[in-house]
């Protein structure tokens, strides 16, 4: 650093070349910016005959540490496998409904869980598992297909309305208005008999009309009282929880053109490179179970 | 004879764009071929229209100015609509219901993102290196640019280029390769216009009156030559049809990975390194009017910088398909290119060694100095982000993102901005700025929104990056995506407060520019001469 005042000429010349009026000074090069650079290139010999790093006729130097980013990986993973093995084991075979009383084996699978549940399910059940439009909550107590703990496994293994599992969950509801089982005036009836058992703002008028409506065309599934079925995952009418909207419009939609909501089975049965394998399935359906409302 | 010559070209060219835009197969090749016609036909006529004037003869020891006049206009506006794209994209990470309906496919994030790194980079960043080499090189090679008009060919050539790729990127047509993605006839069109920016150069050093070239000069050579051979390399595809913007890479899988990123990293290594510390070694001596620091430094570090940067590419691919010995060299690279990068810093900043008292009453010398300083930061975080284990926590995260930057904005944008304050008196024979104070603001805006930028993408970077590998003691992932993108919420909106700050800072610019054309007295009318000898 130039200690010198602005005005008194420093004592190193220039190399004599001008251009535009710019000049150079013939300065050494900074002691301390040298010798780093030393430094960088000495350490980066060491470290490349540490690392894999020079290629040679067939293959490159491995490095005096063995060290590879692939074995980085296999190392860390390896150490949690070693530390589970014997509760991944246990977990694979457990008989669910007992789970619970398992206290390490419940905490291990809940854990488990979250995470297999943070990357498989939260893209469309939201990472806290609040649901969105279409896509069910899975914090209340209200099931389309059934809350105990062996029914959330089955779910989950086989999935809903897909094509990979024979035994997935199948029900559909008709297109009432596309398929023209009703007329408009009809549906717009038992939209409003609907909001009526739902509690919600209705026209009595059209209610009292939509009620014989729904009894002919949609009890059979939805029950006589509107709450639904779970074996049929025909969900319950009457409580302020919707999967689509309970709002006119959006009912009116659902009768017209029908739902048709579908979730992949996960077991690696049928999804062989990206899917679940046992104790991953008993493992998150314990943690969705235990989120508030299993049965 | 020469009109007639390029009478035939160019109406073959706007017929051959007219037959393309017919039977063109998709909407941004026929949007361009409609371009290319237009261009050439206008050209077609006015050539035509001055078929039988003589020809003007310029006078050989007069610098040629008018295209870097020009490119300086280019630079300012470019550089506007670069960071007014980057301020757009920002708040739509921010608020994602600015991805608007009814401009999906056109104006959602990953169309405009494109346009915006290309518009700052190569716009913006290349309008200011073509002009400024061109005015650096006439300077000192004490020499008019060789070649005639060709100058010119080079700057409107290279703007049509800019437009095309902009106007590519929103209608869909790229190859999807990071500061590459124009599509195969856009690259080619490049090729012929950077051939033609290096003849214009070397020609000019060639015949430079100085018995030395200057050490802006090797650098703004390095820049041309690289950047011409990772073009060509880089781009390297074949079209489905001479009739569609769709192209098949020659390279696959990590091949190409590593072909694009030692493009990639060498892109920021000689357009925004090398090139802009060509622009420094002019600038900042002028501008503080004392000699460079040291000879030596210069040379070493150049050669050192050059040598070095080419092989930095892996460390972009660290833990991925790419061998562990090719990333271990790139890491080992990066690390030792850390003083030879470190050499222009001080070579820049000791140049000042003298002349601090400036910082205090000359805004535009404060400009250049916090851009040496953002260079010497950032090339020092890039070693450091090199390194295996940092990158492991740093690579996908907007740490990255806020590198860039920190680069980006506070040394290509600083310098340039230096730059432009220093030419545009010059090159309009103006005696000074319209206002310094309007300086001071920009200057001001700027350093504080690119430390509003940097620090919110250092802390939002971190976090993810800690976030994502989060794991409990049972080895369980502790974070979904999902939680690690709301977490960035806050970081994202102060991030795209930091570019309306800078984008400010170069409004201001743009109007205090303007109106030393317009309000300032001219000095004389005499054109810049070459020096007698």
């Amino acid at each position: 650093m130039s200690k010198k005042p602005a005005d008194q000429p420093t004592k190193v010349d220039t190399t004599g070349h001008s251009w535009d009026g710019i000049e150079e000074y013939n300065n050494p090069l900074p002691r301390w910016w040298l010798w780093t650079f030393y430094a960088t290139i000495v350490w980066g010999v060491i470290y490349t005959l540490l690392y894999p790093a020079w290629p040679l006729v067939e293959r490159a130097t491995g490095g005096i540490l063995g060290f590879s980013t692939r074995g980085q990986v296999e190392e860390q993973i390896a150490t949690f496998e070693a530390q589970n093995s014997g509760l991944e084991t246990e977990l694979a075979s457990v008989d669910l409904t007992t789970l619970a009383d398992n206290g390490d084996l419940h905490n291990f699978a809940i854990n488990k869980g979250a995470a297999v549940f943070r990357n498989n399910c939260s893209q469309c059940h939201g990472s806290g598992a609040q649901g969105a439009e279409g896509f069910p909550n899975l914090l209340d107590d209200d099931w389309l297909w059934g809350g105990a703990i062996d029914e959330i496994a089955y779910t989950v293994t086989n999935g809903i309305r897909n094509e990979d599992s024979f035994d997935a969950h199948w029900s559909e509801m008709p297109a009432f208005g596309r398929d023209e089982i009703l007329t408009d005036a009809q549906i717009a009836e038992v939209v409003q008999y609907v909001r009526q058992i739902s509690g919600q703002d209705h026209d009595a008028g059209l209610a009292a009309s939509g009620e014989e409506v729904f009894l002919e065309q949609c009890a059979a599934c939805h029950m006589d009282d509107g709450t639904g079925d779970v074996g049929l995952g025909a969900p319950n009418l009457t409580d302020a929880i919707w999967l689509y909207g309970g709002d006119v419009a959006t009912l009116t939609e659902t009768i017209t053109n029908s739902r048709f909501g579908v979730m992949p089975a996960w077991s690696q049965d049928y999804r062989s490179a990206f899917g679940l394998s046992e104790s991953e399935i008993n493992a998150v359906a314990a943690y969705v179970h235990q989120l508030g409302g299993g049965q | 004879m020469w009109n007639t010559v390029k009478l035939v070209v160019l109406g073959l060219v706007a017929l051959f764009a007219a037959i393309a835009a017919n039977y063109g197969r998709d909407l941004s090749y026929q949007v361009h071929a409609v371009i290319i016609m237009f261009v050439a036909a206008g050209l077609f006529i006015w050539t035509l229209r001055r078929f039988d004037e003589p020809v003007a003869v310029a006078n050989p020891n007069e610098y040629l100015d008018g295209p870097i006049r020009a490119g300086a206009i280019a630079t300012a506006f470019w550089g506007a609509v670069g960071f007014l794209a980057g301020v757009f994209i920002a708040a739509q990470l921010a608020f994602p219901v600015l991805n608007f309906e009814w401009a999906q496919g056109y104006a959602n994030f990953g169309r405009l993102r494109p346009l915006h790194t290309s518009a700052v980079i190569f716009a913006f960043g290349g309008n200011a290196l073509l002009c400024t080499s061109f005015y650096v090189v006439q300077r000192t090679s004490a020499a008019r640019l060789f070649g005639g008009n060709l100058a010119w060919f080079v700057f409107w050539g290279y703007n049509l280029f800019i437009v095309l790729a902009a106007t590519g990127y929103l209608l869909g047509g790229t190859q999807s390769k990071e500061y590459a993605e124009p599509e195969w006839y856009i690259d080619l069109w490049l090729t012929i216009v950077w051939v033609a920016y290096l003849v214009v150069f070397l020609g000019t050093i060639m015949k430079r009156k100085e018995p030395h070239i200057y050490v802006a000069n090797w650098f703004y050579l390095s820049f041309i030559v690289t950047i011409a051979m990772l073009h060509i390399v880089n781009n390297l595809s074949i079209p489905v049809s001479i009739f569609g913007s769709k192209s098949v890479q020659v390279f696959a899988g990590v091949q190409d990975a590593m072909t694009q990123w030692w493009y990639g990293h060498n892109a920021v290594g000689f357009f925004l390194t090398a090139g802009f510390l060509g622009m420094m070694y002019y600038f900042v001596p002028k501008q503080a009017e004392r000699p460079v620091f040291s000879y030596k430094l210069s040379i070493i570090h150049f050669w050192a910088l050059i040598f070095l940067y080419i092989w930095a590419g892996p460390h972009h691919l660290h833990y991925t398909a790419l061998p562990d010995w090719a990333s271990t060299l790139g890491m080992v690279f990066s690390v030792i290119l850390w003083m030879p990068s470190w050499g222009g810093m001080i070579n820049g900043l000791m140049t000042l060694s003298g002349a601090w008292d400036k910082l205090r009453t000359d805004p535009i010398i404060r400009m250049m100095v916090i851009s040496i300083g953002f260079y010497g930061m950032s090339t020092f975080e890039g070693p450091m982000m090199s390194i295996r284990a940092v990158n492991s926590l740093s690579h996908y995260t907007d740490w990255t993102i806020g590198h860039v930057h920190s680069g980006a904005l506070g040394w290509n944008g600083m310098i340039t901005f230096g730059a432009l304050y220093f030419l545009v008196p010059r090159l309009w024979n103006r005696e000074k700025l319209y206002s310094l104070s309007m300086v001071n603001w920009h200057f001001w805006l700027a350093t504080i929104g690119i430390v509003l930028y940097a620090a919110s993408m250092w802390v939002t970077g971190i976090m993810e990056g800690l976030m994502w590998r989060e794991v409990d003691a049972q080895g369980f992932l502790v974070n979904s995506f999902a939680d690690t993108v709301a977490a960035k919420f806050p970081m994202y909106v102060v991030r795209a407060l930091g570019g309306v700050m800078y984008l400010t800072g170069a409004l201001i610019m743009c109007y205090n520019l303007w109106m030393t054309v317009r309000a300032q007295p001219k000095v004389s009318d005499e054109p810049a001469m070459v020096p007698a000898e």
